[in-house]
């Protein structure tokens, strides 16, 4: 009977070797992608198992950590927490335990938690020497007093957004979106609160949305405020060289290849206006025009040099501004005084007015400065990046003058700073069908220093309550806020 | 060395003794190792969850060290020439079990869960009563032959209790398996395990006696050779009831193991390949028959096939309470995350396996926190008992013996790769435990009397004296026609 033992014995063998093959297979070939499933609960529970890094504004954090309410199943060590977490959840996102992250939480997850590749070596050290494992921070752009001004000052208005860059770098200074959230109040995952909280936000249950960023997520018609853009494009291609030109355009101006007349709000001095004039006083019937007579590939690419069509990564993604691609002659005209169906998010719009600001050239927008180790040492900074140059300098500087003009005696009087050059543009947008809807108040806008250096451009965005049909609206709702913001970056540069 | 005593009586036997040295001195050493490993793991994983060295590590590590004291002893005492490595190795698994039932008794999340209670003292307690077991086996199983005698008991004895859980109001369908029996103030019982042996004892007396009429007696066709249909009569039995097994307790585990046993020990009493060529036949007849109806089976084969989809299924709440689905993939993922080198024990998260994963899915939490390392020590482990087990089957003298220890070693093997292959994905799981590791009082105690039986036989061969009663009427009555 031994030789059927023997068989016997290596079957046995045979059946252990399968076992140990598959082990292999399982917890060395398949193990990366078993452990990083995102469906595998280790994955939240080692992102919450070590207080998360901070986000960091102007030195201080505007986040935190607190240990979670330890009810029994809880496996989630921390919770995390904000500092003004409405004002900041346009920058920050959130980090909730039940419902996931987004925005920066997500994006630099890997620096918050401690688990990215780049802190790899300090982490074995820290291993070896003992220390718990910390997680990294993210500094950021921005500026406070002038995310608090616009936050504030979205507030009082009701709906809307800001988001400020400056000109130079690129840098975000600042990024609000009304109505908000606050990412604390479902941090956690507590069925009882968190939940609920969640729940009431969603915007099934909310009409007003509040967890959508408007800044970079919501593209608004931009109204008037496009008609910088279409200036812009003027002076490049050549149509006008000046400021003070006078334009070739009538009153009434009626559409090309159609009977419909492009009106203006209220009787404006717009017949042969200068652009200048044009600009002063929102004339729909210049600027419309001059979109015409320069045809669409050559508003197009205007456009796109301003980054219209483009997603913007921050490294947050903004929605991409829309300037239509395909459109006839009257179409053209339209979207050239920014309806139609040209749209824009707030930060596509503070990028044209920075790239005016900055002598033509606009820069890359970002709201990283740079990741730091959990020890503050810098692992990556962020340089600023020149994106492209939709004027040239000397063109800049002609529109900067016309859009200064708005501001000292135009529709933008109410951006004014004392001792400050501020240039601005308001507009407002008509939207809904036959403008059933409230219009929207915007308003464009920078600020130059006496040493001409400009550390701020600026977009506003008020989804207006009061429902005033007039372009002054965008000056009289948005341009204040405008001016807050301005003056919150120009007074801490001092 | 040796500690015997026996005057060296130099018997030229013709069946070739298997070295003379008793090798308990070796056994000792080994279970100071199969003692101090758990005590230490222990220690670890209080560190690891506390920060601070367990209260319980002193009583801890008297019990374990007590009970494999005593387990030695007996063997000095009652099967000096036993081989020296079964007991460690044995003991070494179930240490090192009972400090993961400890470690997962310390998780929240199972603490939280209806029905807890803490498993551990339990299961040093299911210990203590398989090493009583283990020892009496020692003491009045003086020779394993003896077994013979109750060839058709045993029969009788293992049909029952395989299917005692079937009589109504007595069985307890626990998670979809009817493999249970429940005892009015003592608790469940899992009859399959005890079964496990008593049928490797009517295999082996039944097939000392029919070897020669189901080898010789057959027709050669196709390079095999057919069985007489008369001869096929037992084995068409065996298969009937690891069917019935499998419809009606829902039981693929136990009707495979069952089965294979039978298969493995019938090839070794004919030496006649074809009886496995049948075996095979019949076992996959079998298992895509009922397979093709029974929904409990079909919802395992799914998981195994596509975990992650049945996964996401119990997390929406289509399944109707089959929570071995969800299981599967947690296992994966806890194997997955512990990698290489494990998480450390005490560092997983095995508890998100749920009320099994001190039982069932064991091997899981072992994979998560050992990693790849210690399960492959734990396979070698099981590995080396198996074959310590074959290698008793090749040294014993008599064909009884043989046939019993590869029954029960062959089976022991079994038990393993079914369990051990279901939990890691390998093929559907079937929800048997691994023996020694996991919690559940029947199958340590039945696994230590195996062990028992294992180490009389290996005592029995190689006892350096022939058998003190040295039956030639073995040999001879195979020949002769009843």
């Amino acid at each position: 009977m031994n030789k059927p033992l023997r068989r016997i014995a290596i079957f046995c063998g045979l059946l252990v070797l399968a076992l140990l093959i598959r082990d292999n297979y399982i917890q060395y070939v398949q193990a990366d992608s078993l452990r990083t499933d995102t469906l595998n609960r280790r994955v939240a529970i080692e992102r919450y198992a070590t207080p998360r890094g901070d986000i960091i504004v102007d030195g201080n954090p505007i986040t935190g950590a607190t240990k979670s309410a330890k009810s029994g199943i809880n496996d989630f060590e921390y919770k995390r927490t904000y500092k003004d977490g409405a004002m900041w959840a346009p920058v920050t996102g959130y980090a909730s335990q039940a419902f996931g992250a987004t925005q920066l939480e997500s994006i630099e997850d890997g620096i918050l938690t401690g688990n990215d590749d780049r802190l790899f070596f300090r982490n074995t050290l820290d291993m070896i020497t003992g220390k718990k494992k910390q997680g990294g921070n993210v500094v950021t752009t921005l500026n406070a007093a002038a995310q608090k001004a616009a936050y504030q000052g979205l507030l009082k208005q009701g709906k809307g957004a800001v988001a400020a860059i400056d000109p130079e770098t690129g840098a975000i200074l600042a990024l609000a979106s009304t109505p908000s959230y606050d990412p604390s109040t479902f941090a956690g995952n507590s069925s009882s609160v968190d939940s609920k909280a969640w729940t009431k936000l969603q915007k099934k249950n909310n009409p007003d949305d509040p967890t959508l960023n408007r800044a970079l997520r919501e593209t608004y018609p931009p109204g008037s405020t496009f008609k910088v853009v279409t200036a812009a494009a003027a002076l490049q291609n050549g149509l006008y060289t000046s400021a003070d030109q006078k334009t070739n355009s009538p009153l009434p101006y009626t559409l090309p290849n159609t009977k419909t007349e492009l009106k203006n709000e209220g009787s404006i001095p717009c017949k042969d206006a200068s652009m200048r004039i044009a600009l002063r006083y929102s004339c729909n019937t210049v600027f419309g025009k001059i979109g015409a007579d320069l045809g669409k590939d050559k508003m197009l690419s205007e456009a796109e040099k301003f980054g219209f069509n483009a997603e913007q990564f921050t490294p947050v993604r903004s929605n991409a501004s829309v300037f239509p691609k395909s459109m006839d002659k009257p179409q053209t005209a339209l979207s050239s005084i920014g309806q139609f169906e040209t749209a824009a998010t707030p930060l596509q719009m503070a990028m044209v007015a920075s790239a005016v600001a900055n002598d033509g050239t606009l820069m890359k927008p970002y709201m990283v400065d740079k990741l730091q180790a959990p020890s503050l040492d810098v692992i990556s900074q962020t340089e600023p990046q020149k994106m492209s140059e939709p004027l040239s300098k000397d063109n800049a500087q002609i529109l900067q003058s016309m859009m200064e003009t708005v501001v000292k005696e135009g529709t933008g009087t109410k951006a004014q700073i004392p001792g400050v050059t501020v240039g601005g543009k308001t507009g407002t947008a008509q939207h809904g069908v036959a403008n059933s809807e409230n219009p929207y108040a915007w308003f464009i806008s920078y600020a130059k220093l006496a040493d001409g250096s400009s550390p701020v451009a600026v977009a506003v965005v008020v989804e207006d309550e009061s429902a005033n049909r007039d372009d002054i609206s965008g000056g009289g709702l948005a341009a204040p806020i405008a001016r807050s913001v301005m003056k919150a970056v120009i007074d801490s540069k001092k | 060395m040796s500690s015997s005593t026996n005057t060296p009586t130099h018997h030229t036997s013709t069946i070739g003794s298997i070295g003379t040295p008793s090798r308990r001195n070796t056994e000792l050493a080994l279970l100071v190792f199969a003692v101090l490993i758990p005590v230490f793991a222990y220690a670890n994983v209080g560190l690891a969850i506390d920060e601070k060295v367990p209260a319980g590590l002193l009583s801890y590590g008297l019990g374990l060290g007590l009970i494999a004291g005593v387990a030695h002893l007996g063997v000095r005492k009652f099967a000096p020439y036993a081989d020296p490595l079964l007991l460690p190795l044995a003991t070494l698994l179930n240490g090192l079990g009972l400090v993961m039932i400890w470690r997962l008794d310390q998780s929240k999340l199972l603490q939280s869960l209806p029905n807890f209670a803490q498993a551990a003292p339990r299961q040093l307690m299911y210990t203590a009563l398989g090493i009583g077991l283990f020892v009496a086996v020692l003491i009045f199983l003086k020779d394993h032959r003896v077994l013979q005698r109750y060839t058709y008991i045993s029969m009788f004895g293992a049909l029952i209790l395989l299917l005692l859980p079937l009589v109504p109001g007595l069985g307890a369908n626990i998670y979809g398996a009817k493999i249970w029996i429940s005892i009015p103030g003592l608790g469940t019982l899992q009859p399959g395990e005890f079964a496990k042996i008593i049928l490797a004892v009517f295999f082996a007396g039944y097939l000392m006696v029919k070897r020669d009429a189901l080898a010789l007696a057959s027709r050669r066709f196709m390079g095999l050779y057919l069985p007489r249909g008369r001869d096929l009569g037992p084995i068409l039995v065996v298969w009937f009831v690891s069917i019935l097994i499998l419809v009606f307790e829902t039981d693929l585990g136990t009707s495979l193991l069952f089965f294979g046993m039978f298969v493995i020990m019938l090839y070794v009493a004919t030496e006649r390949t074809s009886w496995i060529v049948f075996g095979l036949l019949m076992s996959a007849v079998g298992a895509v028959g009922v397979a093709s109806f029974e929904p409990h089976i079909q919802t395992r084969v799914q998981a195994w096939l596509n975990p992650l989809h049945e996964y996401k299924l119990s997390q929406a709440g289509t399944h109707d309470g089959i929570l071995h689905s969800e299981q599967a993939m947690q296992a994966l993922w806890a194997f997955g995350s512990g990698g290489t080198l494990g998480t450390g024990w005490g560092q997983g998260h095995s508890e998100l396996i749920r009320f099994a994963a001190n039982s069932d899915f064991i091997l899981a939490s072992f994979g998560e926190e050992l990693g790849l390392a210690g399960i492959m020590a734990i396979l070698v482990i099981y590995g080396l008992i198996v074959e310590r087990g074959i290698r008793t089957a090749l040294a014993a003298r008599d064909p009884f013996g043989k046939l019993l220890a590869v029954g029960l070693s062959g089976g022991f093997a079994l038990q393993v790769f079914v369990v051990a292959g279901g939990v890691m994905g390998l093929i559907p799981l079937t929800g048997m435990t691994m023996p020694f590791v996991a919690y559940g009082g029947s199958s340590v105690i039945a696994n230590w009397a195996l062990m028992g039986i294992l180490i009389r036989i290996s005592d029995t061969a190689r006892r350096p004296a022939p058998a003190p009663a040295p039956s030639p009427d073995a040999e001879m009555t195979q020949v002769v026609r009843p």
